[in-house]
């Protein structure tokens, strides 16, 4: 490592990746700087073929590869296994072979760019294709010229390290479309424009002008055109009302049905005994607009994940270590008393006990704590931890699915299906409106029964037609499609449209802590001990520059000078600590026993404090000067939320750490809310679920995989994440971090949106009253409804799409 | 006036034909990705002797 300072002026950027480059390294290639030796190596891969135009397109669009140390070569070597090899791809011939992968590095046009150039890196690449939205690649290539392998370590040289799950081993990825619903729009729409050119002769001749024969002719066309809509189009309203009434519940897609078959049934009978010419035109277009609400409503968010659970993240193989020998074994594969090989930043896919090695285990994708746990042989390593530092020895103690965090996902919880949980408030208004609509219909026949059979036929079909609650059913599709994109644009990343309404009912906000409220890759770090003089501070910075750990990264950032020394000697003892030579002083900086030289006196009162662990201490010629001490910080606009939100919702703060924290938050939570510590990821679900069986609608907030049972229990299920293509758990909504101070106004929109909906609901009403009202007078004809059903239509899908806009607008969104 | 048959006829052949075509559309994948193909239309072609 160079320590000079020559070359490099203060913040320039890296050329690969934009990062600021620290002026201590200076790695250069040609005129071009970079931040580190992996940005410098993709260049020059990049530049060697002529790809430099990567760098034209956008500035700066490289991924930084500091984090991406130098991976062992065997990492990739599962990918030899011709068993995963098939499991990944989507079509082989012998000839060509087809994968996807998923790339969540893709963001700018210059990926796209580059990742349909790599037949210009290899000839055994025939194609590649991008999907910038769900950040996938699809990759045709001849697998006699190139194996799976190397297009995956050709990804990775490049920059685009994909990212291969357990997930992706054990269920196919299945790309989700809604194929089907495009068809059947479109079929809808070939028959409604072609419904309404046949009606319109009979709407605009004047009356009797029509040639009889004509007019027959009109209706058959119309009712064979309707014929399809019906059945095909409508196909998905015949299904949920009939598992509505399977379920004995009625919801709202009964009403629809019934009004539409009712219709059909009468219409035809019309036409065919030449008596009229039926309402087809007013069904087409009538299931014609319901298929646009529900394409509007299925807004998706094809790059976010809302279902992954441990294994999309989980590695695919581990390495085992048998009498000596090293081999790639699939995870699933692995048995209680096996011995496993974790390298730096390898997973640990399952309970183990150290048997060897320094280990350094982070947890962050656990319990969002980034901050690495130190452990000693004998000790049990837990699976989710990343090994951060030399290679590690561990001996399985559980398989995978039983492992403390993955057993988890065997429990209940994770088994029942959630889609009918939750009754939403339309189905709640269709069910009574069926009851009251049957009424009406039955009294209109009765009333005109008297009179004539074939007018209280006519009322009571009139009746169900114009009842037909297309009104009711499209408000839920626009008022919460809106929403969804609303929130979307403010980061709220919803799941579906139904979240929107669930949010609206929560009446209790729990709260992780860790990563949650606090925030993770940043901490406050302060001294206690002895005050260090100006040089010993330069001293302490100058030593911690030289190391990779990430305190030692915190400790450098924290220490205001720019003003280094020159070290003499430094040596990085993995695991417990630090040690530098300068200007003839020795500084130590680790672990209390390390710092102190193990002489357990010098350590004062605190010696046999559980707290020594976040503590770094800091030793200058063997006597102990004092510790560094990690606090967490909480995120802004924490006590602007909690004090908005304190009067309005019950809050519950749950977290898996100990009771350190307990003065710092109850400074933001009132005597109302509950804060409790030491819960495990059971234990989260399990107060969850009481407190649903106490009546209460519980949004969780969470980040870690230590918080899934949770999340997935409560009826709203929030992870907040910092980087949102990033891994978060099953979820119902993604929160970027970045918005979490506007938690309180983004949950406020989702009641506002339940007002907009019932507002809507009574809308529509009255235009339903006005037309059964007509209908029992046995009134309707045909151009009324032609008129009245698309108007109620109109009226409230613009009504929902303007009032949640305006919504928004007035509370800032 | 019996032409008008005829001419429904041929106006729903028509219509029918540009159905068949947006379903073609949709099954070959036209759909699947609205987006990536109106960024790549923009990268220009590279010329062989450029290098």
């Amino acid at each position: 490592m160079q320590i000079s300072d020559v070359g490099l002026k203060e913040g320039t950027h890296c050329y690969h990746c934009g990062d600021l480059c620290s002026k201590s390294l200076d790695i250069q290639s040609g005129d071009k700087v970079f931040c580190c030796t992996g940005c410098k190596t993709v260049y020059e891969i990049l530049h060697e073929n002529n790809l430099c135009k990567y760098y034209d397109l956008d500035n700066t669009p490289g991924i930084s590869q500091k984090k991406l140390e130098s991976a062992a070569s065997s990492r990739y070597s599962f990918l030899d296994d011709p068993k995963i090899v098939t499991q990944l791809t989507s079509y082989n011939d012998g000839k060509i072979s087809v994968s996807n992968f998923v790339l969540p590095q893709v963001h700018c046009s210059s990926c796209i760019w580059l990742l349909e150039k790599l037949y210009k890196l290899n000839s055994g690449i025939l194609h590649s294709e991008v999907n910038f939205v769900q950040k996938t690649v699809s990759i045709k290539f001849n697998p006699n010229e190139i194996s799976l392998r190397q297009v995956v370590e050709l990804l990775t040289a490049v920059g685009y390290e994909p990212q291969i799950s357990l997930n992706d081993i054990e269920d196919k990825v299945k790309f989700r479309s809604n194929k089907s619903l495009y068809y059947k729009i479109g079929v809808a729409g070939f028959c409604f424009g072609n419904i309404m050119l046949l009606s319109f002769p009979e709407y605009l001749a004047p009356v009797g002008s029509l040639e009889h024969s004509f007019k027959q002719f009109f209706g058959l066309m119309n009712l064979a055109l309707g014929a399809p809509v019906l059945f095909y189009s409508a196909g998905d309203y015949f299904k949920s009302a009939w598992r509505g009434i399977k379920q004995k519940s009625i919801n709202i897609d009964f009403p629809i049905v019934l009004g539409l078959v009712v219709l059909f049934i009468r219409s035809s009978f019309e036409i065919i005994t030449n008596t009229g010419i039926g309402f087809i035109d007013s069904m087409a277009g009538l299931i014609f607009f319901l298929l646009l609400g529900k394409i509007f409503q299925s807004k998706t968010y094809d790059a976010l994940n809302f279902e992954r659970n441990y294994k999309s993240y989980f590695p695919v193989s581990v390495t085992l270590k048998e009498s000596g020998k090293e081999t790639s074994i699939p995870v699933s594969n692995l048995k209680i008393g096996d011995r496993i090989l974790i390298r730096n930043n390898e997973l640990i896919p399952a309970d183990a006990i150290l048997f060897n090695g320094n280990a350094n285990i982070d947890y962050s994708f656990v319990t969002g704590e980034s901050i690495p746990v130190p452990k000693v042989a004998g000790e049990i390593t837990y699976a989710g931890g990343r090994q951060r530092g030399s290679a590690i020895e561990l001996e399985v103690i559980r398989t995978v699915s039983q492992s403390y965090l993955t057993q988890l996902w065997n429990k209940d919880t994770f088994i029942k299906k959630d889609e009918d949980k939750f009754n939403s408030l339309v189905n709640i208004v269709g069910k009574y409106f069926t009851v009251v609509i049957l009424f009406v219909a039955a009294a209109a026949f009765m009333y005109w029964y008297p009179a004539s059979l074939r007018t209280a036929i006519n009322a009571f079909t009139a009746v169900l037609i114009i009842a037909c609650p297309c009104g009711i059913a499209l408000t839920n599709p626009f008022a919460l499609g809106n929403a969804v994109r609303i929130l979307g644009r403010n980061k709220l990343y919803a799941k579906n449209a139904s979240v929107v309404e669930r949010i609206s009912k929560i009446d209790t906000i729990v709260f992780d802590k860790t990563g949650t409220i606090t925030k993770t890759g940043d901490a406050d770090i302060t001294f206690n001990g002895n005050v260090l003089s100006f040089t010993e501070q330069r001293m302490i910075k100058s030593t911690v520059r030289n190391s990779t750990h990430p305190l030692s990264g915190r400790i450098y950032d924290a220490i205001e000078t720019n003003d280094l020394l020159s070290v003499t000697s430094f040596v990085e003892h993995s695991g417990k600590g630090i040690e530098a030579v300068i200007e003839g002083n020795t500084i130590k900086l680790g672990s209390a026993l390390f710092a102190a030289d193990n002489n357990k006196i010098l350590l004062g009162k605190d010696r046999n404090s559980s707290k020594l662990d976040s503590r770094i201490f800091l030793s200058i010629n063997g006597s102990i000067k004092g510790f560094f001490a990690i606090n967490n910080i909480y995120r802004k606009g924490l006590e602007e939320i909690t004090s908005e939100l304190k009067d309005k919702y019950k809050l519950i703060v749950l977290s898996g750490d100990n009771e350190g924290e307990k003065e710092n938050l109850e400074r933001y939570f009132n005597y109302k809310s509950t804060i409790c510590f030491n819960q495990s990821p059971h234990d989260k679900l399990e107060y969850v679920k009481e407190l649903q069986a106490s009546g209460h609608k519980v949004m969780m907030i969470g980040d870690g995989l230590n918080d899934a049972g949770a999340l997935k229990q409560s009826d709203v299920g929030v992870a907040i994440s910092e980087d949102i293509t990033n891994f978060s758990p099953a979820c119902d909504a993604i929160l970027d971090a970045s918005e979490f101070n506007r938690l309180n106004t983004l949950i406020g929109f989702s009641k506002t949106t339940k007002k907009v909906i019932i507002f809507s609901f009574v809308i529509s009403m009255i235009y339903n009253v006005l037309g059964v009202t007509l209908a029992f007078q046995s009134e309707i004809s045909p151009l009324l409804a032609a008129i009245l059903m698309p108007a109620s239509s109109i009226t409230v899908v613009l009504f929902t799409v303007l009032s949640t806009n305006i919504m928004a607008r007035k509370r800032g969104l | 006036m019996s032409v008008i048959v005829i001419l429904v006829f041929f106006s729903v052949l028509v219509a029918g034909g540009f159905l068949i075509a947006f379903i073609w559309a949709v099954r070959s994948g036209q759909y699947d990705d609205r987006y990536t193909p109106s960024v790549r239309i923009l990268f220009d072609d590279e010329s062989e002797n450029k290098k």
